[in-house]
């Protein structure tokens, strides 16, 4: 085994097992923290993957900007709150992790089986590297080829904070109508 | 490092954050979920713009992580307007339209 193979293995079963935490977990906080270590495991994979810019953004938006995003809405919601909702229905949670598996099973045999397409792009680790490295490579086609992507993308994060204000700010209707002393936000 | 190992650890985050999403009540360890499962398309992603030694698997994996941060902002920002009309995060109390 090379040290690649060692650092794939130990890295995606530590994602596995830490995702396994997040699903499982009682407590949300706990369950935020492991979704942490999910990130930084892949992270790890993006650079064994040769998609070291990839990797950065991964540590600086999901385990930097997204994740304290959730850990300050379950702060400010219910920090001790634990949920209980795991192990009240024994059946149906027995069914979907047995659909799951079995929906494993199809995709892991249709990959086995399938074939991918044989033609190459061309760009190889060797030619990134000679010209200028992954990230430049990234950035010339983010300012070539998907440039409208990448416009739309802004439109979509304006979008976006416009959107999370005005729903964070109101209150719902059916709600308000059942407690009118609280209507006012 | 086959392209396949890669699919398969992606495959099993993804499975994984399926079961959630179908199993657990809390609306915030649902939206954790999904962006397991979107982890899991990313990896997918970037092993087959390796094996394909094409850049637009990584170009998308750009594009799949900015629409995540707006989609968990948008998300959390639903949990905290609904927590603060029915006092709970659990999707068994969200029933505004039974009533």
């Amino acid at each position: 085994m090379s040290g690649q193979d060692i650092f794939f293995y130990v890295f995606s079963a530590l994602a596995v097992a830490f995702s396994l935490l997040v699903v499982l977990g009682k407590n949300p906080i706990y369950s935020a923290l492991s979704l942490v270590m999910v990130f930084f495991c892949v992270a790890a994979n993006f650079v064994l993957l040769q998609a070291q810019f990839i990797a950065t953004i991964q540590v600086l938006v999901y385990a930097g900007a997204i994740m304290v995003l959730f850990i300050f809405v379950i702060m400010l919601l219910n920090a001790d709150a634990q949920s209980a909702d795991l192990g009240k229905r024994r059946p149906f949670q027995a069914i979907a992790a047995v659909l799951c598996v079995a929906l494993f099973a199809l995709f892991a045999w249709s990959v086995k089986n399938g074939t991918t397409s044989p033609e190459r792009a061309g760009f190889t680790p060797e030619k990134v590297a000679s010209l200028g490295g992954n990230t430049q490579v990234l950035s010339e086609l983010m300012f070539s080829d998907y440039i409208l992507p990448f416009e739309l993308t802004s439109l979509l994060l304006l979008v976006g904070i416009a959107g999370s204000v005005a729903i964070a700010k109101r209150k719902l209707e059916g709600a308000r109508a059942e407690s009118p002393k609280e209507g006012q936000a | 490092m086959t392209t396949q190992n890669f699919i398969f650890f992606s495959m099993c985050l993804f499975f994984i954050g399926l079961f959630g999403v179908v199993v657990r009540r809390n609306i915030v360890i649902i939206l954790m979920s999904i962006e397991l499962m979107l982890n899991a398309a990313n990896i997918a992603l970037v092993a087959y713009g390796r094996e394909l030694e094409h850049m637009g698997g990584q170009m998308a994996v750009f594009f799949v992580i900015t629409v995540a941060a707006a989609e968990s902002a948008v998300g959390l920002g639903l949990v905290i307007a609904l927590f603060r009309n029915l006092k709970s995060v659990s999707t068994e109390d969200i029933e505004l339209l039974k009533r």
